[in-house]
């Protein structure tokens, strides 16, 4: 089988169905309608991987080209898939995990007005995020990322009735936006290079490519990679993007948009390969965003900033994989982050639904008593994204933590930094299962927090000229016009079945897709042999007895994070308000910069440059108009309407002819 | 230069052609300016014809009998117009008639 | 040879002095006259070189109708009133134009005669004068042949002239004309008026015209009317 253009053709089905009679079929009609087109194309995802396993490695690619899309002489930009090792793994876990998201939110947005537009929004998502992965070009791939950046800001601001919903939206497209700009520049400089934006051709040409060009290429496609996978400077925008409701930051802000830049730079790898210090800077970007990520997330009150921020340091993971060179560690890690943190949201999204639309987590509590499914799902997500052994985190943290430490110059301090951030990690992680599940008390009981520290809201510490565009991040409440209001006497109670499978499902995977990539020996690379031929660069493990020694090392840190969180939140034997300090609920104050910058010197910059363009760029074309009227004004005179005076105009014509006749003979 | 050859002819078409010339730019009467044409299309004919003699080919007589043909269709259009606007006017001339103005 | 000589000289002449006279005289009868010279004169010039068609094609049609019309015109204006040459507003367009024409003049003697000397134009293959032919044949042949196509739109072009004449000149039912010159109106009014009231078949005159006193004056200024008129 080679129908390579099934896997997108279900989605884009689903959508437009559901564009011209998605509301006619109504809630839940069209959530099923667009689970089963995902449902199809993974389906269609799996039948292709089966025919590529059955080729042998060195020709595991089908190729397919629908027409051609811009046929400019030297630029020809085709309407192709390649669908190679690669795009087969991502299409996998994006269809997998998409289609239960799709089933979960049937459940979850029940009862919405807006239904039918929510799972249209979601089909488009899909088909654009498989087009990212299944572009044979980088001008295909850009076709896709735009689209899942114009979905994403589609769906972030669903409620858009709110304002602030509608900010959160803009600021994502915004951001987005500025990384698209280095996206753009780097495929004009690969075009300009080689020749071609095919990968394949790319894959052809880099070795030759020198390496000042492939730094700069690299650079530029990673500052797309840090608008579309929130990292510094521009992650700003995926806290914000909670306020889209919980499988819409599931799918896309956990499992599959934010990793697209993982992706680029690694179907890029040919090119990156011979980037000199890019890989460094790209390493320590993902290393410090981690680092600081985790940080600012130990001291987020609400349970999917906390997750947001999670997801923020999982990706600076990745970037320190890719700068590492280690891209088949990046793959590892991002797949197996698909799985837990979409099991996370999900069941994130699960405790809110139960608790009347509740997020902050300083009024849950104990709540492992009312939904024990919840509970269990979301540890097995808890005890993955810690890094505890044999879930599926440590295996692919632990990859890249090895993969990093022989990094030259300063591999030890970046597997340091690295192994800092894991400890943070179980840390934050199991704060909020304390804070949600255990605990001992029911915090909504009562109607104030009590012995909890006040850390003061992000909101307030907005300042008050901000404009809406920018700091301002609400509370991102799941707006549905249900009741929002936590009353004491309120039991919480399991979500339906349709919400609950999902998890379940999500939660096997969780546990057991270490197994992709084990590292005790060869032939359980499964992953790593599989990916292998379309991966360039060399990454350089240490010998297996350091990586026992590190292996350890982070199992013990991880412990330590879990049983520090213990001793604060569960024994409160130490005063939390010492740990959760502003600066780090304000994310170290990086946003309000942004917005005082922008909306300060910024806004100025941008008033004066709109005054040129209207007084002089604008002045200029009506200046010519009205520059030919004063002409004819001038040149009207000479229409006299005296026939004579034409007729001696003709004649003094007559006269220069003669005239210009006779020089001509005579020279 | 006074051995009489064709280019005598050729002198007295062009003498003619610049005094009929000067006369229409000159004179405001519509129908002198019209007769000054007249006098212009003549010397034209009378170059046509020398050349016709001069360079042994007939196609010049050919234009000339073209070129009568065509101003008489001309007069008579011409005077027709002439006397569609000037015949409410008496003393009219061309100076009057200025309304195509710019 | 010398007969060709003086015929050149005389007719020249007359040419000549017809073309100043077309320019010069005031009075648009004479200038009318002074072009019949210049026609005449260049008619025959063309019997000179030997085009005896084009000779009689050119007293027949220019001398003969051409002019005509313009006498016709004339008369029809009433154009015999004096064009004061003195009044001209745009004086120095006068002398400019005259150092124009000299500089016409001049400047078309150097071409022409240069282009005589060197005989620019190759004689003709196609279309030589045979002199074995006579002078119509020889033009009839390649009239009807070479310039057929010409021919034929030539005879369009005459009909369209034609037409058009009628078109512009004529004066339509209700065309308002000058009533101090003309009180009564049109000739056609003015017998309106006469029959009006003799009309069999009419029960009621028509209000305007019932006037006696205008059909009385009407009758009595029918006979000056009348000569007056311009007759169109």
């Amino acid at each position: 089988m080679d129908q390579v253009w099934l896997i997108p053709a279900f989605p884009v089905a689903g959508f437009l169905l559901l564009v011209l009679a998605g509301r006619r079929l109504g809630d839940p009609k069209a959530g099923w309608l667009a689970t089963l087109a995902v449902a199809g194309s993974f389906a269609a995802s799996v039948a292709l991987f089966l025919s590529l396993r059955s080729q042998p490695a060195e020709s595991r690619q089908i190729t397919e080209t629908l027409w051609t899309w811009i046929p400019a002489d030297s630029f020809q930009v085709s309407f192709g898939f390649l669908f190679d090792e690669l795009s087969a793994v991502m299409c996998l876990f994006i269809t997998g995990v998409g289609a239960l998201i799709h089933l979960y939110a049937i459940g979850y947005m029940r009862d919405d007005p807006e239904f039918p537009r929510f799972f249209t929004y979601l089909n488009l998502f899909i088909a654009s995020m498989l087009l990212l992965v299944l572009g044979d070009n980088l001008i295909l791939t850009f076709l896709g990322w735009e689209g899942v950046g114009a979905c994403s800001y589609l769906l972030i601001s669903f409620w858009f009735t709110d304002p602030a919903n509608a900010s959160a939206g803009k600021k994502a497209f915004v951001t987005n936006r500025i990384g698209d700009f280095g996206f753009m520049l780097g495929t004009f400089l690969v075009f300009v290079t080689f020749g071609t934006i095919d990968y394949l051709k790319i894959g052809e040409a880099a070795p030759g490519v020198a390496a000042a060009t492939a730094t700069a290429i690299a650079l530029l496609f990673f500052l797309a990679a840090t608008g579309k996978s929130a990292q510094l400077p521009l992650f700003v925008w995926l806290p914000d993007a909670m306020a889209g409701p919980t499988p819409v930051s599931a799918l896309i802000h956990a499992a599959t948009m934010v990793t697209s830049g993982v992706f680029l730079l690694t179907r890029l790898s040919p090119i990156l390969e011979h980037a000199g210090w890019a890989n460094d800077l790209i390493a320590w970007v993902g290393a410090i965003t981690a680092l600081l990520a985790a940080g600012a997330a130990l001291a987020q009150n609400d349970i999917k900033k906390v997750l947001a921020y999670s997801t923020v340091s999982q990706l600076g993971f990745m970037f320190i994989a890719i700068g590492s060179q280690n891209y088949v560690g990046a793959l590892f890690h991002m797949i197996t982050h698909a799985f837990f943190k979409a099991l996370l949201f999900l069941g994130a999204g699960a405790v809110i639904y139960s608790m009347a639309h509740e997020q902050d987590m300083r009024r849950y509590g104990n709540l492992r008593k009312y939904l024990p499914v919840t509970f269990v799902t979301m540890g097995i997500g808890w005890l993955a994204i810690s890094g505890i052994p044999p879930f599926a985190g440590f295996w692919s943290k632990d990859e890249i933590l090895a993969g990093s430490f022989n990094v030259q110059p300063a591999g030890q301090l970046l597997w340091f930094v690295g192994l800092a951030t894991a400890i943070l990690t179980a840390f934050y992680m199991t704060r909020l299962m304390i804070m949600t599940f255990f605990g001992g008390v029911e915090q909504w009981r009562s109607d104030a927090p009590e012995s909890l520290p006040e850390v003061p809201d992000d909101v307030e510490t907005t300042d008050a000229h901000a404009h809406d565009d920018l700091a301002h991040d609400g509370h991102g409440h799941d707006d549905h016009g249900h009741d929002h209001h936590l009353t004491p006497e309120h039991t919480p109670r399991e979500a339906p079945v349709l919400m609950m499978a999902p998890l379940v499902v999500l939660s096997v995977f969780a546990a057991f897709s270490g197994v992709l990539n084990l590292p005790f020996a060869d032939k359980l690379h499964v992953l790593e042999q599989w990916v292998e031929p379309v991966i360039s660069g060399e990454h350089e493990l240490p010998a297996a007895g350091v990586q026992w020694v590190l292996a350890i090392i982070s199992i013990i840190g991880a412990a330590t994070g879990v049983f520090f969180a213990y001793r604060v939140y569960q024994q409160r034997k130490v005063d939390a308000a010492k740990l959760e300090r502003p600066v780090l609920a304000n994310a170290w104050y990086i946003d309000a910069t942004y917005a005082d910058v922008v909306g300060g010197p910024g806004e100025a910059a941008f008033q004066g440059i709109a005054d040129f363009d209207h007084d002089v760029v604008d002045a200029a074309v009506v200046g010519v108009g009205t520059g030919t009227g004063g002409l004819a004004k001038r040149l009207r005179p000479l229409q006299s309407g005296f026939v004579r005076s034409y007729a001696f105009g003709i004649g003094l014509g007559a006269v220069a002819l003669v005239a210009f006749a006779v020089v001509r003979m005579s020279l | 230069m006074f051995t009489f050859t064709g280019s005598w002819y050729l002198v007295l078409a062009a003498a003619i052609f610049a005094i009929g010339a000067v006369g229409l730019i000159v004179r405001r009467n519509p129908l002198v300016m019209f007769m000054c044409v007249e006098l212009m299309l003549n010397a034209v004919n009378l170059t046509f014809v020398t050349f016709s003699r001069m360079l042994n080919d007939v196609g010049g007589q050919a234009v000339v009998f073209f070129v009568m043909v065509v101003a008489a269709a001309e007069v008579v259009v011409g005077l027709a117009i002439i006397v569609a606007i000037m015949r409410r006017r008496e003393g009219a001339n061309a100076d009057d008639i200025s309304l195509m103005r710019g | 040879m010398r007969v060709e000589v003086f015929t050149f000289l005389v007719a020249g002449a007359i040419c000549l002095f017809g073309a100043f006279g077309v320019v010069l005289f005031r009075n648009p009868v004479h200038n009318a006259l002074s072009l019949v010279a210049t026609l005449f004169g260049v008619a025959v010039l063309f019997i000179a070189q030997e085009a005896y068609f084009l000779a009689a094609i050119q007293v027949i049609v220019y001398a003969g109708a051409i002019v005509v019309l313009f006498l016709f015109v004339i008369m029809l204006l009433g154009v015999d009133r004096a064009e004061a040459l003195e009044s001209d507003p745009f004086t120095g367009r006068r002398i400019a134009a005259i150092i124009g024409g000299v500089v016409l003049l001049g400047g078309s003697l150097a071409v022409l005669l240069a282009a005589g000397q060197r005989a620019t134009g190759a004689e003709s293959a196609t279309a030589p004068l045979d002199p074995a032919l006579d002078d119509v044949e020889r033009l009839g042949r390649v009239l009807f042949t070479d310039y057929i196509f010409a021919f034929e739109i030539t005879a369009l072009l005459l009909t369209v002239a034609v037409i058009g004449a009628v078109v512009l000149t004529r004066r339509t039912v209700g065309d308002p004309i000058d009533l101090v010159d003309f009180p009564e109106g049109t000739a056609l009014d003015v017998w309106e008026a006469e029959h009006a009231l003799e009309d069999e078949f009419d029960d009621e005159p028509e209000g305007d015209i019932a006037d006696e006193s205008a059909v009385e004056s009407a009758d009595d200024s029918a006979g000056d009317v009348a000569d007056d008129e311009v007759v169109s």
